[in-house]
């Protein structure tokens, strides 16, 4: 068998000599190696590696399109994929929403690497997490803790009978630490990576997050917080740190404004939108200090790319500019559908799942103030960081999200430490009460490996940027 | 087909289990799929297509260092037989770069093995594609995933397992021109053509008690029925760490009080893992088998946990073939005494909820969960339906939802077959009432 790389090489000359004669299609080739190494409780649990490798044919045929995956990518398994696409191609056409097959451009992508996972040895990785769960797991009242790294390589080959080659290859790293205390009956956690501290990299990328050092602080976090009393219920400014702010982001700004969702095609699972295509160029989605980009194109961001799964070119775009709305979030297929403006984000998970419209890197621009100054401004409130819970309506209007850490906000200063903070709002209005904004030095590049979406259902990797923010009047709550 | 790949993985396995050394031991799982799946939009097909998929889980063993991982195959020898050798010697050098695992559990009990072949008939999705044209000017909007699903274990002990289903799952929503949709679906193993087209109509009927202007509901408690499908999406944020041992024993899990005896629920809850009556297979990837039933909560009162192999030796416990993170595949709540038929009328004034949506823990030690009402919610004032309300969010404890405030279950129960497709076809599925409750606090 074919090394990946040759097969990529040769897949088009393959595919067109075994295609049926006169048609149109697309092919992706994806191959993703995962490796996990995890310490739980004082025990290294079984290293993991993970391999996948296939191939997604797309064929246009009588009006329609279709799609087959397989892994097998002898000449056999190809021509299975091309004769099943081009049938499902017609069995689809005469009810097809949509006929096009966008053909790739050419591209090609590498993540930024400055120091190879392969530079330090399993044992030795091993060892550090141990260290850091020991730090962890200092106290009686500690009574769950856990640290982990997760190492993705993926590359994705998407080539057309047009004759574009899309070439990309990335690095994802997610580290992940976790602290449970525990005290008069009630459990807090802290957690550190995972949902929010994610980059694409090598092992610099945990130096720049500040992983190795994060135990003690998270340690003694979670401690203060099982003896900390409830976040008060009250309508109150709030100051969102960056590892929150990308949850508020992505699920209020850039659920709304995928344009499968405002076209209907997510009804029936992820939902629909409360814009709809008639706010694009003139809606005031928030105060004028928003401003709200696509950019693909920071180094290290979790959904940097050149291109994306259809092999269409990927170049920054603002999607809200001074509070006005501007673009929605969609390939070429749904802005050909909608008559929308959006950016090349069709984008899939692997080989087996076809391309539907995802967020890739959506981040929020940096202001003008210093979190000094943006809690100096609040006479009372609450800070917040790092998200634990979220919920939102199907029309990504009326939300609801809880933090792992508060923080009461008086006279313009941090004051005692509250657990269980949350706040609720709608998105339609919540981002007009956004009254300021963080400067560089609050910004963060971050992201998650964990977007839920479509049918079938599919999970993909994105990135958020986002400096600290204030909010006026917020209805803020606590636990029981 | 799949007498093909169960003779398939088998020989594999075989020819795999001569290369190993000595003193090594192996297990591996199986899990295949071939399944198409149509993407509905408006009536029309969005996207269509077919996914072939297997792969083969290993755990790697000598003495007591393991390495695990997975890889996929193709399904034939000459191409997966050197995949499978290369992640070995992968596996090897990584089992060789740790120490031992006091957790580690494997069953070398050849008696265990197994096998279940279901039968079935699947749709053409063509057929699919008809009925919803035939349906007319409907706005549907949904998925069609249909096709065999396979599960397989073979270790070195000599156990060998094997599990098979064909099934489908059609979930599907219509819409209103405002915007208010009835949800439906129709799963199972045995298609008939007749069964759809009648779900399609009931779905169009049913539309139309909700495309009457939907009114506004002010926060505040309520009087609620949440329908089977509400109940399940309720116990599946619940399930989050709420049945398995190992969020007892770390206290993390939202139940703590609950399983430490400080509380309990109302004594209509009786929850069982009732493998013997769903589609997971009877068999977990360590290869131990899983009982037919695992009373989880009986009369109220916590009865039992979820216990995976790794958590039964971390604390010292008996597994009970629990998955990895000890959820339920196969919950089974005990019906009550209510009749779904007059349920309008037994709710009195109130809301009937059909499903719910994105839920999450708003304070997890208090088993306290918030989410969104969906799809078909209807208000009722003296027991009859007066019309749709807009989507509501709600924020209240299960301690008192299934506890204090339960009212009642309904005798009928739905079996819910997951629709979930992440990476696979999930073979999860609940057995579910409806449940009457009062003082629900909706809060936005």
């Amino acid at each position: 068998m074919a090394t990946f790389e040759e097969d990529g090489a040769r897949l088009r000359d393959r595919l067109a000599r075994l295609a049926p004669s006169g048609c149109e299609w697309t092919a992706r080739l994806v191959r993703q190696r995962d490796q996990s190494l995890s310490v739980r409780r004082g025990t290294v649990e079984p290293p993991r590696i993970d391999d996948d490798q296939g191939v997604m044919v797309s064929v246009a045929a009588e009006g329609g399109v279709g799609f087959a995956a397989t892994a097998d990518l002898s000449d056999q398994g190809l021509e299975w994929a091309l004769h099943s696409a081009a049938a499902w191609a017609k069995r689809n056409a005469a009810l097809a929403l949509d006929g096009h097959l966008p053909q790739p451009a050419d591209g090609a992508y590498e993540s930024p690497v400055e120091v190879a996972w392969e530079t330090e040895s399993i044992a030795a990785k091993l060892a550090r997490l141990r260290e850091i769960d020991e730090i962890l797991g200092a106290g009686d009242d500690i009574v769950d803790r856990g640290a982990s790294l997760w190492r993705t390589q993926l590359h994705t080959t998407v080539i057309g009978s047009a004759g574009g080659r899309t070439s990309q290859r990335f690095d994802y790293l997610v580290p992940m630490l976790s602290v449970s205390a525990s005290r008069d009956g009630d459990t807090q956690t802290r957690t550190f990576g995972g949902h929010a501290k994610v980059r694409q990299g090598g092992l610099e990328v945990l130096v720049e997050l500040g992983f190795w050092e994060a135990g003690e602080r998270l340690r003694e976090e979670a401690r203060q917080l099982a003896a900390a009393p409830n976040c008060p219920s009250e309508r109150t400014a709030v100051v969102l740190a960056p590892d929150q702010m990308i949850l508020q982001i992505h699920e209020s700004i850039g659920h709304p404004l995928e344009i499968d969702r405002i076209l209907g095609d997510e009804r029936n699972y992820a939902g629909t939108s409360f814009v709809t295509a008639e706010m694009f160029g003139s809606y005031r989605y928030g105060s004028e200090l928003l401003n709200v980009s696509f950019d693909p194109g920071v180094p290290g961001e979790f959904g940097s790319y050149a291109c994306d799964d259809d092999g269409q070119a990927a170049v920054a775009t603002p999607i809200i500019r001074n509070g006005v709305l501007l673009n929605g979030l969609g390939g070429v297929r749904s802005q050909r559908r909608a008559e929308i403006g959006g950016v090349a984000n069709a984008r899939s998970p692997s080989w087996n799942r076809p391309t539907i419209d995802r967020m890739a890197n959506l981040n929020l621009e940096p202001g003008v103030s210093s979190l000094d100054a943006l809690i100096g401004g609040v006479e009372r409130g609450i800070y917040m960081e790092t998200n634990r819970s979220w919920s939102i309506d199907d029309a990504r209007n009326k939300f609801q999200f809880g933090c792992e850490l508060g923080r009461v906000i008086r006279n313009g200063e941090l004051a005692e430490v509250v657990k269980n903070p949350g706040y609720r709002g709608v998105s339609a209005t919540f981002w007009r009460s956004l009254d300021g904004v963080g400067d560089r030095s609050t910004f963060e590049v971050l992201g998650t490996p964990f977007c839920g979406k479509g049918e079938p259902n599919q999970v993909i990797r994105v990135g958020h940027a986002s400096p600290a923010c204030r909010f006026r009047d917020i209805d803020v709550f606590g636990g029981e | 087909m799949a007498l093909e790949e169960r003779d398939y993985f088998f020989s594999l396995g075989q020819r795999m289990l001569e290369g190993l050394a000595g003193d090594e031991a192996v297990t591996c799982q199986l899990r295949a799929e071939s399944s198409s799946f149509v993407r509905f939009n408006r009536g029309r097909v969005g996207q269509g297509g077919e996914v072939r998929q297997r792969q083969l889980e290993l755990d790697l063993i000598r003495g007591s260092r393991h390495a695990s991982g997975s890889v996929n195959l193709v399904g034939s020898l000459e191409q997966d037989l050197p995949t499978l050798r290369a992640t070995l010697d992968t596996l090897r050098e990584m089992r060789d770069a740790v120490g031992e695992d006091p957790h580690l559990a494997y069953n070398t009990d050849a008696a265990a093995s197994s096998e279940t072949e279901h039968g079935g008939e699947l749709p053409r999705a063509e057929a699919v594609m008809d009925a919803v044209r035939r349906s007319g000017d409907a706005d549907l909007v949904g998925v069609l995933a249909s096709g065999e699903v396979q599960r397989g274990f073979l270790s070195s002990f000599g156990q060998r397992n094997w599990h098979s289903a064909p099934s489908f799952n059609f979930d599907w929503s219509v819409f209103s021109g405002n915007e208010t949709a009835v949800k439906s679906g129709y799963a199972g193993n045995r298609w008939r053509a007749g069964e759809l087209e009648t779900r399609l109509r009931k779905s169009r009927d049913d539309l139309a008690i909700v495309q009457r202007p939907a009114r506004a509901v002010e926060p505040g408690r309520y009087r609620v029925y949440l329908a089977p499908a509400a109940m399940e999406e309720l116990f599946s944020i619940l399930s989050w760490d709420g049945f398995g041992l190992r969020g007892w024993k770390t206290r993390i899990s939202p139940f703590v009080r609950l399983h430490d005896g400080a509380a309990q629920l109302a004594e209509s809850v009786t929850l069982s893992e009732n493998i013997e009556d769903g589609v997971a297979a009877p068999f977990e990837r360590s290869g131990f088998a899983r009982p037919p039933r695992v009373a989880l909560v009986e009369r109220g009162v916590s009865s039992g946990h979820l216990i995976s192999p790794r958590s039964a030796r971390e604390f010292d416990a008996a597994t009970n073939g629990a998955n990895a993170n000890e959820s339920p595949e196969s919950l089974d709540m005990a019906p009550g005494d209510l009749d779904a038929e007059r349920i309008a009328e037994t709710l009195h004034s109130g809301l009937l909820v059909s499903n719910l949506w994105y839920l999450n823990f708003s304070d997890r030690q208090a088993c306290r969960t918030t989410g969104m009402t969906r799809f078909a919610t209807v208000a009722v004032e003296n027991g009859r339906v007066v019309g749709p309300v807009r989507t509501m969010r709600f924020d209240d404890s299960a301690y008192r939802a299934l506890g204090e405030n339960l009212v009642g279950l309904t005798q009928q129960r739905d079996w819910i077959l997951s629709a979930d497709t992440y990476e696979w076809r999930s073979t999860r599925s609940a057995r579910l009432p409806g449940a009457l409750i009062d003082d629900f606090t909706l809060t936005l």
